[in-house]
């Protein structure tokens, strides 16, 4: 890493240059204020992320932040309202349309109550704007992620609004809670929701996110989700990337295990230009089984980065990793996993691995799986591959009848699919496994 | 493998001090003054004699390293270097260079007979179970011998020191010095290029098979002298070789450092084997003294169907940053590395390879097996990758660590890179310790946790053990066992 | 041969033997029946010296020897054997190597002269041609890859060659078929000797068919609950074990 500070772009010289203002517009009481102001002095030392900051050596900030853009403004209720009559985005493109779940509606970085319906015992959802206020319930706020990464400094900086939902100690929520995320307008805008998730001790919830937004604008996200999970809670996270083809999304997700909590988390990236997902997970207690999964289908030109930090820094932990990547055309994927094993997390049993299927020789996947181990009483392990479509079996299905179109599609549905499976709500699953087979009938058709 | 018994053997016949190789040799030295600057750079070219190109070629090299920066990547910690504080040049005084092997001095030829490398000729044809290798000794600064000679030149084959070389083959060094490690490729690369003093050079004609295996033995003496030696193989068309290296050094309290270059050429279906034996001084159990080992390895496969095979096992130094690699240009060329990596006490090991595919159908495999006890830090750090027209490339890489006790360290960093949809490329990686369940097992046999301890070592590292002529890998057994002593209890 | 006297272990914290005594004499083969979770296997583990277990309690006496402060390796010499019922793998580590390194470290231990290459080759072809032991297998790495069948006829193979005083068989029918079993328990009896005792733990009365005690003792919660001979085994086969599963507790 050079220590030589390289010549600002303007995409930083607009961020430093808008900060100012933010900071006086944007919600926040004297505390938040402080919070920002240190998260922004952090973006400033370290400016936008580069090939040679090793966590985003495959994915230069500074190079695809051509520009910062200006802050979308909150909506109020009326156009809220009336929008979701008029906006495509609102009425159609919602994946999990059919789903039976809590619903809280996030446009443009701000959390909509009007589009919102939360009515489950144990469940509390706050409006974040108004919580960074006050200071009402935010205790928790910025210590799950806590990394010093510029993408979370900008977000701590510039965070808009979004939602605070506590799980109540011991509730079992009855249908998951969908957190919608829709980018709206013809403007290309930046926008920087947060949400903040406190699930009590032996409290079980599915949580789910989706975020969507119009093709053809350039605009940018940039949301943190932290996750506080309570001794022996039961959590199952899965996030849905399908942003606008020409947008760029950065999101990270922080979560702190407690005492054999159990976590499963998703990530399913499909249309986005660019998306970066990071996930900080620590383990603060014993006997955490965490699992982390993520899959992508991509093409053009598209990129999509995973990145995650998972740091057992409790003994008998368990994690699993499985990431799978389908990348046509010139796509690009990009997998960063370390496992960290602290001196006193003996016990540890950590599997990581990540898969990609290439289907065209511009294609590129780049891999770093990495272990860091301090205790020897571990078994770790992973495994990384990339390649294309086995040829064998394609011959074999063809031999059976079967066209290469479809041959193709049933093998990458089938690959997906190892991932899908971690997901325990079957309407949730079959939602995401209709996502893969269009994306597959549409490139079938090309 | 009656190997397992001797090295059970080995381990017990030591006590205290470990390392065996650390006893000094007192000699008469001629040594530049302490330093680094453009006149220590023309005195060492003076020294060698050297043509003016080269000297040319060493002040370029040294006005680039001022104004490089020491890379920090690598997970290794030591106090700043510094380096005027370092002679750049050392050589035991001899009254004229030496013609045969009886114009050397005795206590050269005697330090080396201790080490266990005969450099007579006829001793080493004496050794009845010994098959027939070439040694070409680098004490210090300089190249003091070379056996077998004339017998290799009978088959065509060049193997003399580099400064030897550059005036009987100005040609061949000039045509191939710096083509694989340029320069400018790194801080350490950049400061051999100002500074080498000797190494060892190859040349194998078009369609010969060396006819015997070549070896050099490195052998730092001298205080607070560095060690930067430069090895420069060239294998022609259809030609191969297979050579061996071996390092010590006195045991001291200071650090020293050696920073070499080695540059590999494989021709059309040429075929390089590189077996290392690392076995520099560690330091001692609280991380005093030791050599640092930063070195820059590189083979390119040049030509069509080209093979270079890097085989290592470090068990020496109290660092080690070295990513011996493989530029797999021609089409249908294989790079291979296989490693084992021991580190005990306070050492630090940062190693592993690069493979980098440009040619079409190129292959490659690594298998990497990393050991860490006592208080040691051990990082496997490898690169794989296919450039868009590298189509059929193909890699299996294998890295799998064990962990002795629970002060130690075992990392994995792996960059995996595939830039055309038709390469294939496979990574597995586990970190594991020995289990208490197979220690008992055979202990329950009559082993003792030592002798089990070694063994399932020697089980683990097997594959990568298989890789070195068998006469090196009996040597390297006994050198992993040796290297744990102190870490079972 | 073998005496144990008012053994108590517990392993994190819990208990497992409690108060159990037992003898063997020379030449005898007892058998050790049980439930699951008798504390069967923990004796064997006890015996052969697993460092896992707290001993708080008793003595175990070799031909009157104390063995409870001795190394595994050093009750190995002294002419302990345990084939475990789960035999580990140990990659990259030859069988003979295996073998041999075991063989002499033992004789070295009990400073014997070690054995030549020629002598030590012919012991393992006829012990393991007696087991239908293929050479090549010998060749592989120890356990790796083997069937459970292998495994089993592998730890007899090694009692052969170690020629131990008291053998302790752990579970060896588990996981075995008919003519494994066959094979295995055949490997038994040839070794059995006046100067060498035997304790066969198993579960199943379906061993004692093909290795016939001279005794038979049941635990249960820790302890031997009852002794007998060999038709002891026929009336638990009948009965079960419902009887003592109350009986110490």
């Amino acid at each position: 890493m050079s220590d030589v500070t390289p010549i600002r772009t303007p995409a930083e010289n607009a961020l430093i240059a808008a900060f100012p203002a933010a900071r006086k517009s944007l919600p926040g009481n004297a505390h938040v204020i402080a919070l920002r102001e240190a998260a922004f002095n952090r973006f400033e030392a370290k400016g936008l992320p580069h090939r040679r900051v090793e966590e985003w050596k495959y994915t230069d900030l500074r190079t695809a932040l051509r520009d910062a853009l200006p802050l979308a403004d909150a909506l109020n209720v009326a156009d809220a309202a009336a929008l979701a009559q008029s906006d495509s985005c609102l009425s159609s493109g919602d994946a999990f349309a059919e789903l039976d779940a809590h619903r809280v509606v996030i446009v443009n970085g701000h959390f909509v109550p009007s589009l919102s319906s939360v009515n489950a015992q144990g469940v509390t959802v706050n409006d974040l704007a108004e919580a960074l206020s006050t200071g009402a319930g935010i205790d928790a706020l910025g210590t799950m992620a806590k990394a010093d990464d510029s993408a979370l400094a900008l977000n701590a900086a510039f965070m808009q609004g979004g939602v605070v939902i506590d799980i109540a100690k011991g509730a079992s929520v009855d249908k998951p809670i969908y957190l919608r995320f829709i980018v709206m307008g013809q403007e290309a805008r930046a926008i920087y929701p947060r949400v903040l998730v406190t699930v009590g001790e032996g409290a079980a919830v599915t949580l789910i996110e989706a975020h969507q937004g119009g093709d053809g604008i350039a605009y940018q996200t940039n949301a943190v989700v932290e996750i506080k999970a309570g001794a022996k809670s039961h959590i199952q996270h899965i996030r849905l990337n399908a942003h606008g083809d020409a947008a760029i999304d950065l999101s990270s997700l922080g979560t702190d295990l407690g005492e054999a909590a159990e976590f499963k988390s998703m990530n399913f990236v499909m249309r986005p230009a660019l998306a970066r997902h990071q996930v900080f997970a620590r383990f603060s207690g014993e006997h955490i089984k965490l699992d982390v999964s993520g899959a992508a289908l991509l093409k053009g030109k598209q990129h999509a980065d995973s990145t995650l930090y998972v740091d057992h820094a409790m003994p008998h932990g368990e994690s699993r990793e499985l990431f799978k990547h389908v990348i046509d055309d010139e796509a690009v994927g990009v997998f960063q996993g370390k496992i960290v094993v602290q001196p006193i997390a003996q016990k540890t049993d950590g599997r990581m691995m990540s898969q990609a299927i290439l289907l065209s020789d511009d294609a590129t996947m780049y891999n770093k799986p990495e272990l860091e181990i301090f205790a020897d009483d571990v078994a770790c392990g992973h495994g990384a591959t990339c390649g294309a479509l086995d040829d064998d079996l394609l011959f074999y299905l063809r031999a059976r009848g079967l066209p290469k179109p479809e041959a193709e599609a049933l093998m990458l549905a089938a690959f997906i699919g190892e991932a899908l499976e971690k997901i325990e709500n079957d309407s949730v699953r079959e939602a995401l496994e209709a996502q893969t087979q269009a994306w597959l009938l549409a490139r079938a058709v090309k | 493998m009656p190997a397992v018994k001797e090295t059970v053997e080995q381990v017990k016949a030591i006590d205290v001090d470990q390392y065996k190789y650390g006893f000094e040799t007192q000699l008469e030295v001629d040594k530049a003054p302490k330093g680094l600057n453009e006149d220590i750079v023309r005195l060492i070219s003076a020294k060698k004699k050297e043509p003016a190109w080269m000297l040319e070629w060493r002040l370029d090299a040294y006005r680039r390293w001022l104004t490089m920066r020491e890379p920090t990547w690598a997970r290794v910690e030591y106090p700043e270097i510094d380096f005027q504080d370092i002679h750049y040049y050392a050589a035991p005084k001899m009254n004229a260079a030496p013609k045969t092997i009886d114009d050397v001095d005795p206590a050269i030829l005697d330090t080396y007979k201790k080490l266990g490398i005969p450099l007579r000729e006829q001793e080493i044809l004496a050794g009845v179970q010994q098959s027939k290798v070439a040694v070409d000794a680098v004490f210090d600064s300089v190249s003091v011998a070379t056996t077998f000679k004339e017998e290799l030149k009978k088959a065509g084959v060049i193997f003399c020191s580099i400064s030897e070389a550059l005036h009987e083959y100005p040609e061949l060094v000039k045509k191939y010095i710096g083509t694989v490690v340029p320069v400018t490729d790194n801080y350490y690369a950049t400061l051999n290029s100002a500074v080498f003093t000797d190494g060892s050079f190859v040349y194998v004609p078009k369609g010969v098979r060396c006819p015997m295996e070549l070896s050099t033995y490195f052998r730092i003496n001298e205080k607070n002298t560095g060690q930067f030696e430069r090895t420069l193989i060239i294998v022609e068309e259809g030609a191969y070789v297979s050579y061996l290296e071996g390092c010590t050094a006195p045991q001291r309290d200071e650090n020293q450092l050696h920073a070499a270059v080695v540059e590999l050429i494989a021709l059309d279906d040429a075929e390089i084997k590189y077996s290392t034996v690392q076995n520099w001084y560690p330091g001692d159990k609280d991380g005093k003294g030791g050599i640092y080992n930063f070195v820059t390895k590189r083979g390119d496969c040049r030509g069509k169907n080209s093979k270079i095979s890097w085989t290592q096992v470090e068990t020496g130094s109290a660092i080690t940053w070295k990513y011996p690699s493989c530029i797999l240009r021609g089409e249908g060329s294989r790079g291979e590395f296989y490693s084992i990596a021991v580190s005990n006490g306070r050492q630090q090991v940062d190693s592993g390879t690069k493979m980098i595919h440009l040619g079409k159908n190129t292959t490659s495999r690594i298998i990497s097996k990393g050991i860490s006890a006592g208080h040691s830090q051990n990082t496997y750090r490898g690169l794989v990758s296919a450039h868009r027209r590298a189509t059929g490339a193909r890699n299996f890489t294998n890295c799998d660590s064990l962990l002795i006790g629970n002060n130690c360290g075992a990392h994995t960093v792996p960059y995996i890179e595939s830039k055309n949809g038709s390469s294939i490329f496979e990574h597995e990686a586990t970190t594991s310790k020995i289990s208490e369940d197979q220690l008992f097992y055979c202990m329950q046999r009559g082993l003792s946790a030592e002798e089990a301890t070694a063994l399932i070592v020697n089980g683990f590292v097997k594959d990568v053990l298989q890789q070195l002529p068998m006469e090196f890998a009996v040597e390297a057994q006994k050198l992993i066992s040796i290297s744990l002593e102190g870490s079972v209890g | 041969m073998l005496e144990i006297r008012n053994l108590h272990v517990s392993i994190e914290d819990k208990k497992i033997l409690n108060g159990l005594n037992l003898t063997v004499h020379d030449g005898e083969v007892a058998a050790i029946m049980g439930p699951n979770g008798s504390g069967k296997s923990t004796l064997s583990y006890v015996i052969a010296g697993k460092p896992d277990y707290d001993i708080h309690d008793g003595e175990i006496l070799l031909d009157g020897e104390n063995v409870l402060e001795m190394d595994p390796d050093a009750r190995a010499a002294a002419g302990i054997f345990l084939a475990f019922q789960y035999p580990l793998e140990i990659p990259g580590v030859a069988t003979m190597t295996f073998l041999k390194a075991a063989m002499q470290a033992q004789r070295k231990a009990r400073g014997e002269e070690e054995l030549s290459t020629a002598e030590f080759m012919k012991r393992v072809r006829d012990q393991a041609g007696h087991l239908g032991i293929p050479q090549d297998m010998l060749k592989r790495g120890l356990n790796v890859g083997f069937s459970g069948g292998e495994k089993k006829r592998m730890e007899i193979l090694q009692m052969a060659l170690l020629e131990p005083k008291f053998c302790i068989l752990d579970e060896t029918d588990s996981g075995l078929d008919i003519d494994a079993l066959k094979v295995v328990s055949e490997g038994v009896n040839r070794l059995r000797a006046k100067d060498r005792s035997f304790l066969v733990i198993t579960h199943y009365q379906r061993l004692l068919n093909y290795i016939v005690p001279d005794t038979v003792h049941v635990m249960a919660h820790g302890q031997v609950v009852k002794s007998g001979g060999k038709e002891l085994a026929l009336e638990l086969e009948a009965n079960g074990y419902a009887d003592y599963k109350t009986l110490a507790a």
